[in-house]
């Protein structure tokens, strides 16, 4: 599904991913994890293409289409959803008619026929409940005046909605309770499937006790220096990432 | 002062003044007409040096040979046929946005400032009083009204108006009148030739009185330069209630320099919408209230949306005279291309006005790295016991929030579009008239989509 191959890329001529290698297949879940100014976040951009990132080597395919060649919009037609660390606010902007824009605008990308008022309104009802989204919020501007919990949630509600192949979960546990944290590990749970696949960045073991990774990934200056299961998740919040330095360098 | 000697318009007018002032009879308004002009002759065109003209180089749009017309022209077949066309055009225009919304309105086509009543559409039951401003001389409201409100001292534009005008609208609303639609003004302006065109409106709303007028202009895409210099008076009577809405769009090669200047009696309530679209070089309005009366209301609302060269002032002035007057200004302008815009809002609040509530806000954001906006609001209060409060913005677009709705799919365009119809919510929303609320929010669409990508 997704292949990262030698990945280079910084911003403003500073180098901060310096060849990164992972592959992601249908129905896996990973996890990376590292200090912090590892390159984690960087990765979750370049992946989605925000803009002043630079590839400068390497490539980057999503079912053998290059990912890197295309604006963040197709990317995001394509499958690829970022979960941001920090949800943006647009008042005016309604929550619900920004989805179905996004809905139909990645529907008409794949060929398909816009979702009719009453289509799309169950399937953001489906949604709501799935993923345990207050209806309230559904209607009001996107993001205005949501607390941090609520933005994730939305986040986790907008992946729902747009069912991407591959999510990017950029330390969507940051400033979340420990509430929060279960309903928002419960929707991903519920959304994880043979199809799918889920990178979820975090600093913290804690949510990967909800959500359960089928590989653990420390990333360090820019490369991923060590892989395992689960259980290297609980060794880094034991012993933290020192060790694993101290074990690249010898 | 710009150096008239170099402005052959300057001299121009000079001598067409002389002869239009041998045509004219009404002592009253020649006298009007001779005070003006001497106004006009000894301020001669603002420059950028004139404060309120500062941001707005007008020297420019000045050097066309245009041909100033004092009198009644004749319009040629040709010239009406074309006006109709454009009129029904334009109706379908605005009718294909409206799509199952109320439709009614009432038509008012002038061209070139004249009434054509056969392509109007208006109320038949006798009440409403629309006639050329020419024939209105020996109206009563004419005689109270007509130039005791629009300020010509210090204004060289408005001075020139007074002295040169022959063309425009006389409205009459009468006491305890309720238009049951709205009235839809639709100007059109034919040029063959390079044209200065001074339009003179009085509108007047009688006691318990009120109307819904919309205003819009239209041309052909290949008109020549025109520059017009229109007046309108407004005169709004004790408990009388007028929405008035301004939709400023048109072609390259037209600049528009308006003064909207209106009164207002007590309990009253006056409100202003005025929308600037790309199309027109230049457009300065400006806009001034007269709070005369105890116990009334002014809105003023404004959206400008700027592209290509365009330049687009709004100054507007509001004056609190009594005690418990109320205004509410919000201004939102969101400029592309290298475009520029100005806004310079003042309120006034005398002595006498107690209790007065005045409101006032500027935002403004920038899509082009290379487009220009000045901001100045400007308050002066002579009373102790007041709420004032002013506020101006200036920012860019969010490239962040353009990335969060990209990285769900929505396009560039369609994303810019959204956010620019958010940031213009707050003044769109406050449109009463469904279908010209949609017309504008598919303007706003068209222009964002056919936006250069950066």
């Amino acid at each position: 599904m997704l292949s990262i191959k030698n990945l280079h890329a910084g911003v403003e001529e500073k180098e901060i991913l310096k060849g990164l290698n992972l592959e992601v297949k249908p129905g896996e879940v990973h996890a990376i994890m590292g200090p912090n100014g590892a390159g984690k976040s960087s990765l979750a951009s370049v992946l989605s293409g925000r803009p002043n990132y630079e590839v400068t080597e390497g490539s980057v395919t999503l079912d053998g289409k290059d990912l890197l060649e295309m604006s963040a919009e197709d990317r995001a037609r394509e499958g690829v959803f970022l979960a941001f660390q920090y949800p943006i606010e647009i008042p005016g902007v309604s929550n619900i008619n920004f989805l179905k824009t996004a809905l139909n605008e990645i529907r008409q990308y794949r060929g398909l026929e816009p979702l009719t008022a009453k289509e799309f309104l169950a399937l953001s009802k489906e949604k709501q409940k799935l993923v345990e989204f207050d209806a309230k919020l559904v209607n009001r501007s996107l993001n205005e005046g949501f607390s941090g919990g609520e933005k994730k949630r939305n986040e986790i509600f907008q992946l729902a909605m747009l069912d991407p192949k591959i999510a990017i979960l950029d330390e969507t546990d940051s400033g979340l309770d420990i509430d929060a944290l279960r309903i928002v590990s419960r929707g991903v749970n519920k959304l994880r499937n043979e199809q799918n696949a889920f990178i979820i960045i975090t600093h913290y073991q804690r949510l990967l006790d909800y959500i359960v990774p089928d590989f653990v990934h420390v990333l360090s200056d820019g490369k991923i220096v060590k892989t395992g299961d689960k259980n290297l998740a609980l060794t880094l919040e034991e012993k933290g990432y020192d060790w694993i330095k101290e074990e690249v360098a010898s | 002062m710009i150096n008239q000697l170099e402005m052959p318009l300057y001299d121009s007018l000079i001598s067409k003044y002389e002869i239009a002032s041998i045509q004219n009879g009404n002592d009253a308004l020649e006298q009007l007409r001779r005070k003006a002009f001497d106004i006009f002759r000894s301020l001669g065109f603002p420059s950028i040096k004139n404060e309120e003209w500062k941001y707005t180089n007008v020297l420019p749009f000045l050097k066309e040979e245009y041909e100033v017309p004092v009198q009644q022209q004749s319009l040629s077949k040709e010239d009406f046929d074309k006006a109709a066309a454009l009129v029904a055009a334009h109706q379908q225009e605005i009718q294909h946005s409206l799509k199952g919304e109320n439709k009614g309105a009432y038509r008012l086509v002038t061209i070139n400032g004249q009434i054509s009543f056969e392509l109007s559409i208006l109320p038949e039951d006798g009440h409403l009083k629309i006639i050329p401003i020419a024939e209105a001389e020996l109206e009563k409201e004419f005689q109270q009204y007509f130039g005791t409100i629009a300020t010509i001292e210090q204004n060289a534009f408005a001075a020139l108006n007074t002295a040169l005008y022959y063309e425009g609208l006389y409205i009459n609303v009468p006491r305890a009148y309720q238009l049951d639609q709205p009235l839809h003004i639709v100007n059109v302006l034919i040029a063959n030739a390079p044209a200065l065109m001074q339009p003179r409106h009085l509108i007047v709303l009688g006691a318990q009185a009120s109307a819904e007028i919309v205003e819009t202009t239209i041309s052909d895409k290949n008109i020549q330069p025109v520059l017009v210099n229109s007046v309108t008076e407004i005169a709004v009577a004790e408990n009388a209630h007028f929405h008035h809405y301004d939709i400023q769009t048109g072609n390259s090669g037209l600049r528009f320099i308006k003064r909207v200047e209106a009164t207002q009696e007590r309990d009253s309530n006056y409100s202003n919408y005025t929308f600037t679209l790309p199309g027109a070089d230049l457009v300065r309005n400006n806009l001034v209230l007269h709070l005369n009366q105890e116990n009334l209301e002014s809105h003023l609302y404004g959206l400008y949306l700027t592209a290509g060269t365009q330049l687009v002032d709004n100054h507007t002035e509001v004056h609190h005279k009594k005690p418990h007057g109320e205004s509410n200004q919000l201004y939102k302008g969101v400029l592309l291309d290298q475009s520029k815009a100005v806004f310079n809002g003042k309120i006034f609040v005398y002595q006498d006005a107690q209790k007065t509530n005045a409101f006032q806000q500027s935002n403004n954001v920038l899509f082009s790295e290379k487009a220009t906006v000045n901001a100045k609001p400007q308050l002066e209060i002579f009373a102790d016991d007041v709420k004032c409060s002013h506020g101006t913005t200036i920012g860019q677009l969010n490239d962040e929030a353009l990335f969060y709705l990209k990285s769900r799919g929505i396009s560039e365009q369609t994303a810019k579009n959204l956010m620019v119809n958010a940031f213009a919510f707050d003044v769109t929303q406050k449109v009463k008239i469904a279908p010209i609320r949609t017309y504008l929010e598919n303007k706003i669409g068209e222009v964002m989509t056919n936006a250069s990508s950066n």
